[in-house]
């Protein structure tokens, strides 16, 4: 009863944020900073969320979103450029050894497909380490796609040092809020399927879980391949939205700050996830802005007011959540109907027993 | 040996031993079909190392493990254990067979935890579900895209009539932990039925319970064996609760089998009573 309402519920949310989107399409400057939020947001939720079915729901320590996004990110550039404009980008290889183009819908597809290709390999020996290792083995995997991408030799497939461009990408919000949409919408589907139910077990008890029938090596293999999938099309977005890709660009800074963003929303909440990537790119790159610009009120200058003291400012409310909302703002809980009317009927009984008194 | 048919569960020279420590030592024993056995003795005499190496959570140094005739654990020292090896068993086996809990527990065997080890962050219906993810036939993408509906909904089902069956339907949505010892004990057991076992392996099920719950747990052990077919082997303390239920009682000491026997044997049993009835006694 409570799950169709809570469906009915989301399905409308939905519908709702599709006819916002498609307002703010229409209204807002393309290149304005609310579309910057906004889109950012869009890719980076996927992102997050990717990493989350990883990090919050399967318990695995994994730091190697950044090289995932990159090899996304690079299979969807060199597949999609079109073939006449290879020999300009490709000014320094003779225009490279890929001599076709797909279309970008494919493109995103088989970002996808390779970066879950990657993971299934590294997945064999990385997956057997435990927690720490696994972090550590994941962060090194990361660095080392990225010298690799940039690695000469390859130059004919990954141009090399030199950045990819003039692949399609959009303008649009609507675009990657759409496929953002979809692949959160299926990482959900299969978080509450039976899967899902046993990445949790995992999670909460690897030997318990393994005693119950559920094969450890396969599931976390898959858990890991399927977050690496996601995160791939995400690194897809982000060279759309960027319109280059250069390799270096994916740094473990990148890997960090989507830990961060799940952290602060939640290890084990999909909508944490994404409520805290819009906040984080919100705070970060517009209400935050103006600690940047020096401010004068009359004659005086407002101290401290620089370029650079946004970051400052920044890491401090980071590390206050971190050190006194351990949590993140839902836990490991939902934004639901049946959740927010729990809440509304606590509030309201509180208030009713504070009448009686 | 035709009466090894009969064996759902045989072991054979078990030795387990972690660097110089043998927690088990030359341990042979077999569990019949339909019986009910108990596996008692002192604190840290190898009773949860044995139960461990039956559902492969330690590879054995040495012996053998047959479930229902067919060897699914076998091993013989090797590496640095053919150094260090302090077992008495003279036999060799040449062939070593080690298999993941899951894959055992897919055969057909399920266990409880001695210290309770349930689904933290799951309520008490998600614990019993998950052990039916053994037997789906759905694969990640047909589960995501819920082309598994019509076995979901069985799935389901069976949860909410185990949960009935160990009287935890009115919990069903609490979170497992919250619920008090003897009912996360009774959890435990719902969460290793769902599996669809045919030998159940239950490690001390009435430590923490009081002693109404234990007496309960008498008849509930002996009316699920019934209805579900089961051939059980129980680690416990409850020496009462030891003596009604069991067909047969084999006893442990310092990894050694000591004696073995019906419950009456081996409350005579003189040895039994140096090693442990005595000791409980003063
Ligand atoms: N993984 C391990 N590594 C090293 N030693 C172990 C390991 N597991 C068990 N032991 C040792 O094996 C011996 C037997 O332990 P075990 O847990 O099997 O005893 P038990 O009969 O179940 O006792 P209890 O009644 O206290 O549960 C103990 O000395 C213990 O320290
Ligand atoms: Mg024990």
């Amino acid at each position: 009863m409570t799950k169709k309402k809570d469906l009915i519920f989301a399905l409308v949310l939905l519908a709702a944020a599709v006819c916002l989107v498609a307002v703010l399409d229409r209204i807002l400057p393309q290149t304005g900073i609310v579309m910057t939020v906004l889109k950012k947001g869009c890719i980076y939720s996927l992102v997050a969320v990717s990493m989350n079915l990883l990090n919050g729901f399967t318990g695995l320590f994994s730091l190697g979103q950044a090289g995932f996004m990159l090899i996304g990110g690079y299979t969807y550039a060199i597949l999609t450029i079109p073939a006449a404009d290879r020999a300009s980008v490709y000014q320094y290889f003779d225009g490279g050894i890929v001599q076709f183009s797909i279309p970008f819908w494919a493109g995103l597809v088989c970002a996808g497909i390779v970066s879950a290709a990657f993971a299934w390999l590294i997945g064999l020996p990385v997956l057997r380490l435990k927690s720490d290792y696994l972090a550590i083995a994941t962060l090194g995997f990361a660095e080392i796609v990225r010298a690799f991408f940039q690695w000469d030799t390859l130059g004919p497939l990954t141009n090399g040092s030199n950045m990819l461009r003039k692949y399609p990408s959009f303008t649009t919000l609507m675009f990657p809020f759409v496929v953002a949409a979809i692949c959160i919408a299926l990482i959900v589907l299969l978080i509450n399927s039976s899967f899902g139910r046993a990445f949790k077990a995992i999670r909460d008890d690897e030997v318990a879980a393994e005693a119950m029938g559920i094969n450890l090596a396969h599931h976390k293999r898959m858990s890991f391949c399927i977050s690496s999938f996601f995160a791939g099309v995400g690194g897809a977005l982000l060279a759309m939205y960027q319109t280059t890709i250069q390799a270096q660009a994916f740094k473990s800074n990148m890997t960090y700050e989507i830990l961060l963003i799940v952290v602060i929303g939640g290890l084990g909440s999909v909508t944490g996830s994404v409520l805290a990537t819009f906040l984080f790119y919100a705070a970060s790159e517009w209400w935050l802005r103006f600690l940047d610009s020096p401010l004068m009120i009359g004659d005086w200058q407002v101290p401290l007011l620089r370029s650079g003291f946004r970051k400052v400012v920044f890491s401090v409310v980071i590390m206050l959540i971190v050190l006194f909302a351990r949590q993140g703002i839902m836990g490991d809980h939902e934004i639901s109907l049946s959740g927010l009317m729990k809440l509304f009927r606590r509030k309201r009984k509180e208030a009713s027993a504070n009448e009686q008194v | 040996m035709s009466k090894s048919d009969a064996n759902v569960l045989r072991l054979e020279h078990i030795t387990m031993q972690f660097g110089g420590v043998v927690a088990v030592n030359d341990f042979s024993m077999e569990v019949n079909q339909g019986e009910i056995v108990a596996l008692i003795g002192p604190n840290g005499a190898g009773k949860t190392t044995a139960f461990n190496v039956i559902t492969g959570v330690y590879e054995p140094t040495n012996g053998i493990v047959y479930f229902n005739g067919k060897p699914i654990v076998e091993n013989y020292p090797r590496g640095k254990m053919k150094k260090l090896y302090q077992g008495d068993s003279a036999l060799i086996y040449d062939k070593v067979l080690s298999q993941t809990p899951d894959k055992i527990t897919k055969l057909g065997i399920a266990r409880t935890f001695q210290n309770i080890r349930l689904f933290r962050k799951m309520t008490v219906f998600e614990n019993v579900l998950i052990a039916r993810h053994l037997r789906s036939r759905a694969n990640f993408m047909s589960a995501t895209l819920r082309l598994n509906a019509a076995e979901e909904r069985a799935n389901r089902e069976k949860t909410l009539e185990l949960l009935k069956l160990v009287g935890l339907d009115a919990n069903k949505d609490d979170l497992a932990t919250s619920l008090p010892y003897g009912k996360q004990r009774r959890l435990e057991i719902a969460r290793a039925l769902a599996t669809e076992p045919t030998l159940l392996l239950l490690d001390e099920p009435a430590a923490g319970m009081n002693p109404q719950e234990t007496l309960d747990l008498a008849g509930f052990i002996r009316e699920i064996k019934d209805r579900f077919q089961l051939t059980i082997f129980v680690i416990e303390h409850h020496m009462d609760l030891v003596m009604e239920i069991s067909d047969r009682i084999y006893v442990l000491d310092f990894g050694r089998m000591i004696a073995s026997g019906t419950p009456i044997e081996i409350q005579t049993n003189q040895h039994v009573i140096d090693a442990y009835l005595g000791v409980q006694e003063d």
